[in-house]
């Protein structure tokens, strides 16, 4: 929005302005001039008065949004290994490269990559940028965040997608804030609105439990982090049709501000809960710490990885790293059972993405009922131990019968 | 050294069942959730309680949102914060990342110098992560993101960042931004001397007037994000009952997995 100001400073209560006002938008009070809810902000005063008392501060001009053309994707690369997530985000970056009919883009850094880029050659993709400097090695915000912005502003694509990791949720809003443009966090969902060209973003919030769809109207361009694993990872299309644009990233100027002074590989038992098919959790309804003993047990018979609710990590029962919700993990396994949880929204965020969820729990109105595919209303405690033998049972039988077939 | 810690009031969704929007106005009924200090915030407070308690400073929580945030202050002043700043003002109505950030970092600019800079990794409500790297944007300052130890010697910071399935050492000079993670620490509770002195410490709050910011940059002029659609996701389809005698449930139970392939 316009504004008008008088510079009381300079403003000599003269009058000159009053009469060249059309809107009878200006008075005197107190010996100063005063602007009025009538102003059209027509900037007439301000060329009369003697003094540049008065100043009209037009509106910033707005981004000339059809200048911005084209998908990018952020190709993500950790050790030059390229990041699972760039091929999701290849599929998804055709799809409105096609809407809009505009290319798609693959923006590389790092360093002796060449290699990589003939990998992607291999999708469906027009441009590789291809940026390389030893200083881009390995990942470091202030560098990559250089780098990307001096491509942006050179080429001013539209959309720029990035893998919602914990680099690209690092990077991007940095980039975004640097641009002073529109950024959606953590999207599951990307269509065209053809008539304005903006890109719907939809993404949850409160941990899954809202959506809500996102617009840049006034920006370019427009960004967006994507939820890894959501999105159809692109096939190969063997036409090699890539164009590789070789770019030399002016850094002189970015004194590196963060050292990387070490990675370390976590231990395999960290990671090993967001990477299991199979999660079996605890929560207040075990009763005690000890409890959690059947619990183990249960997942040793099925081959999986012991989960908790925060109730119990915060009680002490169990090291936080196995907690599964909005504070803890998001998991996604293929089967998840949640023992004496009750579910709420906190719990739901972690683990509503699991393809089969079976809920035992004693209480018929907890609301992990609302998401379980198999509602077991019974007490875990005597419950647990008739499953757990039985599959153990089977187990056994199972065993018996591979190595008859063995000999 | 003196720390400012950004916090935000978030619904406490441990004790929530159901969210629910009404379909009409197209905004959340929030029922009756408590408003709590986002929880990745209480570590950003515990971690800045801790550095000044060993290097001396102040610790001043700041928080940008609606009158009633200024309860989380109060609990931040509680846990032993020195200072409290609300800014709010119904013209900040309606800010993304980018306006929230802008606004909070001309807050920061008023209190003045610092060293350290704490947020907690994200907020619990909007999940999204971005208020810190845009802090450091504006304020022009190094940012280490998902922390999960940090060390002060002299002018720098050490930290650990915990990636997916690895984590990082690195090294930044001061003044630095930092978010962290859960793992740093364990949150203290406020003792009953530190509620008795928070009653007496005032939070003070400030307007969009009185920070020296730029209009078009605030509220929902200053946000390139418009939310135009909030939605509850497709409700799973109805699960399956398993009601009966213990081992007859289980022998079903375990055929329905069987015919699903889990084994």
């Amino acid at each position: 929005m316009a504004e008008m100001r008088v510079d009381l400073e300079k403003c000599n209560g003269c009058g000159e302005c009053i009469s060249s006002c059309s809107f009878s938008a200006l008075e005197l009070k107190d010996g100063k001039v005063r602007i009025l809810a009538a102003c059209t902000f027509c900037g007439a005063c301000v060329d009369v008065c003697p003094e540049e008392a008065l100043v009209l501060e037009k509106e910033e001009k707005r981004v000339d949004v059809s200048s911005y053309r084209g998908v990018w994707v952020f190709a993500e690369q950790r050790q030059r290994e390229i990041m699972p997530v760039t091929y999701e985000l290849l599929g998804e970056g055709r799809k409105l490269a096609e809407d809009l009919e505009e290319e798609l883009s693959l923006v590389l850094l790092g360093w002796k990559i060449e290699e990589k880029a003939r990998e992607l050659a291999r999708y469906s993709v027009d441009k590789l940028y291809l940026v390389q400097d030893p200083l881009l090695e390995h990942y470091c915000t202030d560098l990559y965040a250089q780098a990307l912005v001096d491509l942006v502003r050179a080429e001013c694509p539209e959309i720029i997608l990035l893998g919602a990791t914990s680099l690209g949720r690092d990077l991007a809003p940095r980039v975004a804030a640097r641009l002073k443009t529109g950024l959606t966090a953590d999207c599951t969902g990307l269509a065209i609105e053809p008539e304005e060209r903006n890109l719907l973003q939809t993404r949850p919030a409160l941990g899954g439990n809202i959506l809500a769809t996102i617009i840049s109207p006034r920006h370019r361009p427009q960004m967006a982090t994507v939820r890894p694993k959501v999105m159809k990872r692109a096939e190969p299309d063997g036409k090699n049709q890539m164009r590789v644009i070789k770019i030399k990233p002016d850094l002189a100027s970015q004194g590196q501000m963060v050292k990387i002074l070490d990675l370390i590989r976590e231990e395999k038992s960290v990671a090993d809960l967001q990477e299991a098919e199979i999660i079996v959790s605890g929560g207040r309804g075990l009763g005690k710490p000890e409890n959690f003993s059947l619990i183990r047990r249960l997942a040793d018979l099925l081959g999986g990885a012991v989960g908790a609710s925060r109730a119990v990590v915060d009680g002490g029962w169990i090291p936080s790293y196995h907690q599964v919700g909005q504070t803890g993990k998001t998991v996604q396994p293929k089967l998840y059972v949640a023992c004496g949880i009750s579910g709420a929204i906190q719990h739901q965020a972690g683990m509503r993405g699991s393809e089969i969820i079976v809920a035992i729990n004693k209480d018929p109105g907890a609301p992990i009922f609302d998401i379980a595919t198999y509602g077991i209303v019974a007490d875990l405690h005597r419950f647990l131990p008739v499953l757990t033998d039985k599959l153990e049972k089977r187990e056994k039988a199972a065993g018996l019968k591979n190595s008859i077939w063995e000999k | 050294m003196d720390i400012v810690v950004c916090i935000k009031q978030v619904p406490d969704t441990e004790e929530l069942p159901h969210i629910r929007v009404n379909p009409e106005t197209n905004t959340l009924v929030r029922e009756s959730a408590k408003g709590i200090i986002n929880p990745f915030d209480e570590n950003a407070i515990e971690e800045a309680l801790r550095l000044r308690d060993a290097k001396g400073g102040r610790v001043t929580v700041i928080s940008m949102g609606p009158p009633q945030a200024e309860e989380a202050l109060r609990k931040a002043l509680a846990m032993g914060a020195d200072q409290a700043v609300l800014i709010s003002d119904s013209s900040l109505a309606g800010s993304d990342t980018l306006a929230t950030s802008y606004t909070l970092a001309m807050g920061i600019k008023k209190i003045g110098s610092f060293s350290l800079l704490i947020l907690g990794k994200q907020a619990i409500d909007g999940d999204t992560a971005q208020v810190g790297p845009g802090l450091a944007e504006w304020l022009r300052i190094p940012q280490i993101t998902y922390a999960r130890k940090i060390e002060i010697n002299g002018n720098k910071i050490r930290a650990e960042r915990a990636l997916e399935d690895a984590f990082e050492k690195v090294e930044s000079t001061l003044p630095c931004l930092v978010t962290v993670t859960k793992e740093i620490n364990i949150p203290r509770y406020p003792s009953l001397k530190g509620l008795l002195s928070a009653k007496k410490k005032e939070v003070l709050v400030w307007s969009a007037d009185d920070l020296t910011l730029d209009r078009k940059r605030i509220g929902l002029e200053g946000s390139p994000t418009w939310v135009i659609k909030i939605f509850t996701p497709e409700p799973p389809p109805k699960g399956e009952v398993l009601a009966g005698e213990m081992p007859e449930v289980a022998d079903r139970l375990i055929e329905k997995l069987r015919e699903r392939e889990v084994f």
